[in-house]
C-alpha cells in the first residue's frame, strides 16, 4: 500500500469536511490498538495461568509434582502419567492421521477428477465442524464396545480409543494445510518432471511432494497442536485412568491425559487450594507445549516467506 | 513392476485411503441423524426437561447455546475484523506486525480447556462476572479471534490494490477507501469467516466448563450474569454423569447440536460460493 500521497489526501479532505479527520484519526488509533489485541491477549493468558497456576510450585515439593502418582486427594500432584497419558495418545494420533491425511491431500490436490474433489472438499469441512463433544459421544458409545469386543480387553475406553478419535480430529487441520502446501508447488515443476519422462506418479513423490514439504512438517505439526489440546473426546473415550503409560499394552488400557484431567477435576476444587492450583500448573504445561509446537510450525512459514520461493 | 502399472496401482491407493477417511464422517453423521430422530419432536425442541432430565425437552439447552454463540459474536466481531483491517490495510512488515502474526498463530493453537481456565480466572474470579453468560461468551469470543482475524484478513487482501489507488485518486482518505471500497468488497469473505469462528464456539464445550454451564436449570436465563445450559455441555453430563440416561435422549441432543452446526458450515459455503461466482475480478 502506498503511504506517500497520505498528506495531501488529508488537505483535500480539510476543505470539504473539518470534522473528518478527527474522527477518522479515532477509529484509525482504534483499529491499531485492536491490532495489537491478539499479543495482548497471549500475554494474559499467560499471566493468568502463571497467577493461579505458580503458587503449587511452592505448596507442593517438586519430587512430588514430577512423582508418578496423581492422587489429588492424597495431596499427591504427580503429572508425570498425565504428561505421558497426552504423548502417547497424540503420537498413536499422529501415527494415524500422518499417512492418512498425507494421501488425501495428495489425491484431492494432484490426483482426484473434478466430482471426487467436490465430494471430498465439503465431506472433510463437516469432520472440521463436527463438535468435539459429539465425537467423542460417538466414540463412547459405538466405537469402544467394537474396541472392546474385537481385542477382548476389560474396557473399550482406552488409549488407542483415543488416539483414533483424535487422528480424526486432525485430520482436516493436517489435510488443509497439507493441500496448501502442494498448491504452492509451481506448475513448471510438475511439467519439468513429466517432461523428463518421468509418471505422474513419479512426479509427485520425487519433486511435489519434496518440494512441498516445509508445508508439510507444519501441518504435521498443526495437528499434533490440535491433538494435544484436544479435551472431550479424549475426556469420554480414554477411560481418564491416571497410569504410568509404560508397557506396550498400555495402549489398550484406559489412560489420562493432561487436558481430561482439568476439565474433569476443575468444576470440583475448592478455589485456592493446592489441587486448584495444581490444575492451572498443568495449564500452564499445555499452554507452553502448545506454545513451542506452533512456534516451530510459523518459523517453518517465515522461513519459506523469507526465501521468498515457491510461490 | 511396470512403472504405468505401479501409478495405476498408487492412485487407487490413494482413492482407497480417502475413502477411508470420508467413510467414518458418512458414519458419525448417518448414525447420529439414524439414531436421534426418534427422539426430536416439537416437545423435544420446546419444552422444558423434566424427572432429572431423562424426560422432556432440551429447550433452554438451545437457547443457551444461541444465546451464548449471539454474545461470542458481538464481542468477537469489531475485535476480529478490526484487527484483519489493521493487518492487512495498516500494518507494515515490522518486527511489531510478525509478532502480531506469531501471536495469531498461537491464540488458534492454545487448547480450548486452557481457554476454560483463563475465562474462569479472568472473567469468573478477576473480574467476579461470576459463573455467567458474560464471562462465557468473552471466553469463547477470544478463542473465536484468532478465526475471525484470518479469515477477514484474507478476504481483505482478497481486493485487489486498484481498488484503494481508484478511491484514493478521486479524493477519498484512506479510512474511505476501506469504509466504502474494500469493506464492501470483502464482506462475504469476512461473513463466511465469521460464520466458521461462531461455529467453533458454539460447538465447544471445554471452555464453558467452568465459566457459564449449569448442570440443570429449567428456565431460560434472564440476565448476562445467568448461568444457563448449553447443547454440548448437556450432552456431555447426560452421557457420562446421569445414570439411566434413555440413549435416546442423548442421540437426539446430538443431533440436535450437529444440525444446528453444519447449518451454519451449510450456511457459509453457500454464501463462499455464491459471491465467488460473482466476483468480477
Amino acid at each position: 500500500m502506498c503511504r506517500c500521497d497520505e498528506k495531501m489526501m488529508d488537505q483535500t479532505d480539510n476543505r470539504t469536511s473539518s470534522r473528518r479527520p478527527w474522527a477518522e484519526f479515532g477509529i484509525e488509533a482504534l483499529i491499531q490498538v485492536v491490532g495489537f489485541s491478539s499479543i495482548g491477549l497471549v500475554v494474559l493468558i499467560f499471566l493468568f495461568l502463571i497467577r493461579e497456576g505458580v503458587p503449587v510450585f511452592f505448596e507442593v515439593p517438586l519430587g512430588n509434582l514430577f512423582g508418578t502418582r496423581w492422587y489429588p486427594t492424597f495431596d499427591l500432584f504427580g503429572t508425570l502419567p498425565l504428561l505421558l497419558g497426552s504423548v502417547l495418545v497424540t503420537a498413536i494420533a499422529m501415527v494415524i492421521a500422518l499417512p492418512l491425511g498425507m494421501a488425501t491431500a495428495i489425491f484431492v490436490r494432484e490426483v482426484a477428477p473434478g466430482w471426487a474433489r467436490e465430494v471430498l472438499k465439503p465431506m472433510i469441512e463437516v469432520l472440521a465442524g463436527i463438535p468435539s463433544v459429539v465425537l467423542g459421544f460417538f466414540g463412547m458409545t459405538l466405537i469402544a464396545p467394537v474396541v472392546r469386543e474385537t481385542l477382548g480387553v476389560p474396557t473399550g475406553l482406552t488409549a488407542f480409543t483415543g488416539a483414533l478419535i483424535l487422528a480424526y480430529m486432525a485430520l482436516p487441520t493436517i489435510i488443509s494445510v497439507a493441500e496448501d502446501a502442494l498448491d504452492a508447488v509451481p506448475k513448471s515443476y510438475r511439467d519439468a518432471g513429466l517432461a523428463m519422462g518421468a509418471t505422474q506418479w513419479q512426479t509427485i513423490w520425487r519433486v511435489v511432494v519434496p518440494a512441498a514439504r516445509s508445508g508439510i512438517v507444519m501441518a504435521m505439526m498443526l495437528g499434533m497442536g490440535r491433538a494435544i489440546g484436544e479435551t472431550m473426546a479424549v475426556m469420554l473415550v480414554t477411560g481418564n485412568a491416571a497410569r504410568l503409560p509404560l508397557s506396550l499394552d498400555s495402549l489398550f488400557r484406559p489412560v489420562r491425559t493432561m487436558t481430561a484431567t482439568v476439565a474433569a477435576e476443575m468444576g470440583e476444587v475448592a478455589q485456592g487450594s493446592t489441587h486448584y492450583h495444581a490444575l492451572f500448573g498443568i495449564g500452564i504445561i499445555l499452554f507452553l507445549l502448545t506454545f513451542v509446537i506452533n512456534l516451530a510450525a510459523a518459523s517453518t512459514i517465515f522461513k519459506k516467506r523469507r526465501r521468498g520461493g515457491l510461490r | 513392476m511396470n512403472r504405468h502399472l505401479m501409478q495405476r496401482v498408487g492412485f487407487a491407493l490413494l482413492g482407497l485411503t480417502a475413502l477411508v477417511v470420508v467413510l467414518p464422517i458418512l458414519l458419525v453423521v448417518g448414525t447420529i441423524v439414524a439414531r436421534g430422530i426418534g427422539a426430536v419432536d416439537w416437545e423435544f425442541l420446546t419444552a422444558m426437561p423434566r424427572d432429572g432430565m431423562k424426560a422432556g425437552g432440551i429447550f433452554p439447552a438451545i437457547v443457551g447455546t444461541l444465546i451464548l454463540t449471539l454474545g461470542t459474536a458481538l464481542a468477537a466481531i469489531p475485535v476480529g475484523v478490526g484487527g484483519a483491517i489493521y493487518l492487512s490495510e495498516y500494518a507494515r512488515d515490522t518486527w511489531l506486525t510478525r509478532a502480531i502474526r506469531l501471536a495469531i498463530i498461537n491464540l488458534a493453537g492454545i487448547p480450548s480447556v486452557v481457554y476454560g481456565l483463563f475465562g474462569l480466572g479472568l472473567f469468573v474470579l478477576f473480574l467476579q462476572f461470576g459463573t455467567s453468560i458474560l464471562a462465557g461468551s468473552l471466553t469463547l469470543a477470544i478463542m473465536t479471534l484468532p478465526v475471525i482475524i484470518s479469515a477477514a484478513e484474507e478476504a481483505l487482501r482478497a481486493v485487489p490494490v486498484e481498488f484503494r489507488t481508484v478511491s484514493a485518486s478521486l479524493g477519498g482518505t484512506r479510512w474511505q477507501g476501506i469504509r466504502y471500497i474494500v469493506l464492501p468488497q470483502a464482506l462475504p469473505g469476512i461473513i463466511t469467516g465469521v460464520i466458521l469462528g461462531l461455529l467453533r464456539a458454539a460447538g465447544e464445550t471445554a471452555p464453558v466448563l467452568f465459566t457459564v454451564a449449569a448442570f440443570f436449570l429449567p428456565r431460560l436465563p434472564q440476565s448476562p450474569f445467568d448461568q444457563t445450559m448449553t447443547l454440548p455441555y448437556h450432552l456431555y453430563v447426560t452421557s457420562t454423569q446421569v445414570p439411566g440416561m434413555p440413549l435416546e435422549i442423548q442421540y437426539g441432543t446430538a443431533l440436535v447440536l450437529l444440525a444446528l452446526v453444519l447449518s451454519m458450515s451449510v450456511l457459509a459455503t453457500v454464501i463462499r460460493s455464491h459471491y465467488r461466482r460473482r466476483r468480477q475480478w
